[in-house]
């Protein structure tokens, strides 16, 4: 038997989600139609003998409730459950706090799937992998290629050819030690949490001393520096390069890009949740009506209303209840639940918050920070917010929820908190 | 000979300061308002009674003058080119076709060739006749006198004055550009460059010999194209209170619009207010345009906002497209599909595939 935690953080995370992480938790954003977690979801339950998922975080229940009964329904064979950490334990903290959960029924191993990842996720050769060197691995990790100058930014591991061994481990050095980093997803056996009990003991003996050292708890466990690091080069931290697709998802802009490999993803996996062909059928007779045009691909939710003379793709979703106008084109983009887009409106590589009014003529307009096609390995850029002369990065344009278009407007590489009036042209602003 | 039978256009030189449009077609011929801009004044001349026009132009341009001459002998009006070989300003080409202006004691026109109003030559001559000086300046009223060189004279007219750009204000009435003179004043010119402005009209105006026409109802120099919007503005207006039957009507027309009778609209645009259409121009479905010229033979595609923008000869403008900010694409122009230009200046010819989101001049 075997399990599954995702670790999703709270609201203090994610703030460079904004606004979007202002009115719905960040591990539920929509991308290509479904929360951003749901997609490890549904790589979890693809697992033979996978049997739980344990969500961890601390978002109130309040938030996650709806979700996690929602999830349970639609994949009835595995047992879906949300646990709350009372105060933010760190990446393995939570886990530690929570190991009888993880250890009840004695599964054969866990995966840890960190919320703030999209991928193609390998799961089963990733547990495979892990099997076959059960007998002394404790941890696997997932891990992909980044660019020389790009893999600072991440866990980097040196990884031996053979034996797939990670002989060293550290996250987000300084200067360049290896290309292979970590993905966020691992499979652990369940002799991880001796381990973690000896951090966590050794940490409340440390905090007699200083003070709780950094303030924090002292079931705060860092997986990365407390946990990889010490376990690279004693034989028992493993690392599985794999060439499928994976980013991080930090920004509201890597959402857009997000959006474009799930939807790619779609194709194998779930073509029923994509309206490539432009057609929709009107039910069991055989008989079809035109959506509208479409460039390939694109998610258009059920409930979603489409005048057929608009124009929609690539990479769009557009969410429960949107009503898109005549003469509407749409690219590289999420319009979220209850938008109305109004007649003759170009929007691209923009979030349109739900319930939003844009009004007909008008252009949202966004710039992609997609990572450098000419590039090998190259990942996403997450750029801060603004640059060394304090303007504005550039970026996709975010319309949070209720925000208000008039017509013939322009909004360009902007952020627009929700509940706004707009009533002029804007370029490159923040909209408190 | 009749009276004030004559009148020289200061047409000048390339028109630097409408290109790119002019980069295809000299200044005198870019439509405004669906009329080449020379022939505005030309058709006001006529009509006032003129039947010899002399254009004074400072290089050769064939076209022009072939198309003008046709059109010349449609109203009926004997058209001469005075070439410079040199630039002469503003009064030097006055001298350059003293012969053709001396033929005759009596009055003649001057006029800037940019300059566009409800051109009062009529009561401009009547009014030089009563005063009997040697000549008279039309006058317009401007909002900020301290662009300009304004004028000071008396309540009868006579000009005692010329201040040049005032700090304070002394008087919001400028020079507009409209001019009537007695053959006489040709004895204070050479042929060698010379400015009316500073170098002629203080003098007069010392002497006594000049007085000033207030001019009522719109003005405006449309050299650049800002301002060749704001004046078509200006003359749609006037259009609309003079001779409203010429304007466009219809479902998707707002405001003063002129269209081209061989110009074609999509259903669901919102044309207008203050557009102008040329012929043969194709306008698809569900297009906005405001405060825009069309020039002839241009196809703005569906979808597309259009807000103070010229778009030149045979353009097309894909879907999606939002020009705005003044942009003026020259001739033949192709902007592709869901385009931003902003305040762009297109040269002719090119084709457009990245947007532009700040004013510049698009080689």
């Amino acid at each position: 038997m075997l399990k599954a935690v995702i670790l999703v953080g709270g609201p203090q995370k994610g703030t460079r989600f904004r606004p979007l992480s202002l009115d719905t938790p960040k591990p539920l954003f929509p991308v290509a139609g479904r929360p951003i977690v749901q997609h490890h979801i549904e790589a979890c339950v693809k697992v033979k003998d996978l049997k739980e998922i344990l969500i961890i975080g601390f978002y109130a229940i309040a938030q996650m409730e709806k979700f996690i009964s929602e999830m349970q329904a639609l994949y009835d064979d595995v047992i879906i459950r949300y646990l709350q950490e009372f105060t933010p334990l760190g990446t393995a903290g939570g886990m530690y706090h929570f190991r009888d959960q993880i250890r009840s029924g004695n599964p054969k191993a866990f995966f840890v799937l960190n919320g703030d990842v999209c991928a193609d996720f390998p799961l089963q050769s990733l547990y495979d992998f892990h099997a076959s060197r059960a007998s002394e691995s404790l941890i696997t990790i997932m891990s992909t290629e980044a660019t020389h100058q790009q893999s600072v930014n991440y866990g980097c591991l040196v990884i031996q050819r053979e034996t797939g061994r990670v002989s060293h481990y550290v996250e987000k050095p300084s200067s360049y030690v290896s290309t292979f980093i970590n993905c966020g997803v691992y499979v652990c056996s369940t002799e991880v949490f001796p381990k973690l009990a000896a951090i966590f003991h050794s940490k409340a003996n440390e905090s007699h001393f200083c003070l709780n050292g950094n303030g924090k708890d002292q079931g705060h466990i860092r997986w990365e520096q407390d946990v990889l690091t010490p376990l690279a080069g004693t034989n028992k931290l493993y690392a599985l390069p794999v060439p499928n697709w994976w980013s991080q998802v930090k920004t509201a802009g890597s959402c857009i890009y997000a959006n474009r490999h799930y939807l790619e993803l779609y194709k194998e996996t779930h073509p029923e949740r994509l309206v490539n062909a432009g057609f929709k059928d009107d039910g069991g007779d055989g008989s079809s009506h035109l959506i509208c045009n479409i460039y390939p691909d694109v998610h258009i939710h059920a409930t979603a209303s489409v005048h057929p003379t608009a124009t929609l793709g690539p990479n769009v979703s557009i969410g429960p209840g949107v009503k898109i106008g005549p003469g509407v084109r749409i690219r590289e983009s999420i319009v979220l639940e209850n938008a109305v887009i109004q007649d003759h409106t170009l929007v691209l590589h923009s979030i349109i918050g739900k319930e939003s009014v844009i009004g007909p003529w008008a252009r949202v307009e966004g710039t992609p920070t997609d990572p450098d096609p000419n590039k090998p390995f190259a990942k996403m850029e997450n750029p801060s917010l603004f640059n060394s002369e304090g303007k504005l990065n550039p970026s996709i344009t975010i319309l949070g929820s209720r925000v208000n278009v008039p017509i013939a407007k322009i909004v360009l590489n902007s952020i627009v908190l929700p509940h706004k009036e707009l009533n002029r042209n804007y370029k490159n602003e923040i909209i408190l | 000979m009749k009276s004030g039978t004559r009148a020289l256009i200061l047409v000048g030189g390339y028109g630097t300061r409408l290109r790119p449009l002019t980069l295809t077609t000299p200044k005198p011929l870019v439509e405004f308002a669906n009329k080449p801009i020379l022939l505005h004044q030309i058709e006001a001349l006529v009509a006032a009674g003129v039947r010899q026009v002399i254009l004074a132009v400072s290089y050769r341009a064939e076209q022009m003058e072939e198309r003008l001459k046709e059109e010349a002998l449609k109203l009926g009006v004997d058209l001469i080119f005075s070439h410079e070989t040199e630039p002469l300003g503003t009064a030097g080409p006055l001298a350059l076709a003293k012969e053709t202006l001396n033929a005759s004691p009596d009055p003649f026109f001057v006029l800037n060739s940019d300059v566009i109003c409800e051109f009062p030559f009529q009561q401009l001559l009547e009014f030089h006749r009563n005063h009997g000086k040697e000549g008279t300046i039309v006058v317009t009223k401007v909002k900020e006198p301290s662009k300009y060189g304004v004028v000071l004279y008396d309540d009868v007219g006579c000009i005692q004055n010329f201040i040049e750009k005032p700090q304070e204000f002394v008087s919001n009435k400028i020079n507009a550009g409209i001019y009537i003179f007695n053959p006489s004043v040709l004895n204070r010119i050479e042929v060698k460059p010379t400015s009316i402005e500073k170098e002629v009209f203080p003098v007069m105006a010392k002497e006594k010999e000049l007085y000033a026409l207030d001019l009522t109802g719109f003005w405006m120099d449309i050299g650049q194209p800002k301002d060749f919007l704001t004046g078509m503005c200006l003359y749609l207006d006037s259009l609309r209170r003079n001779h409203p039957e010429k304007l466009s009507t219809g479902t998707g027309i707002n405001g003063d619009v002129l269209v081209d009778a061989s110009a074609k609209i999509g259903s669901g645009c919102a044309i207008g207010p203050n557009v102008t259409v040329g012929p043969n121009v194709v306008i698809e479905d569900g297009v906005c345009i405001k405060n825009s010229t069309i020039l002839e033979g241009a196809i703005i595609k569906s979808h597309s906002y259009l807000e103070s923008c010229i778009v030149g000869w045979r353009s097309t403008v894909g879907r999606w497209v939002r020009l705005e900010g003044t942009t003026v694409l020259g001739e033949d122009v192709i902007v592709k599909d869901e385009i931003y230009i902003n305040g762009g200046q297109v040269l002719p010819h090119k084709s457009i595939a990245a947007s532009v989101p700040d004013p510049q001049i698009i080689m």
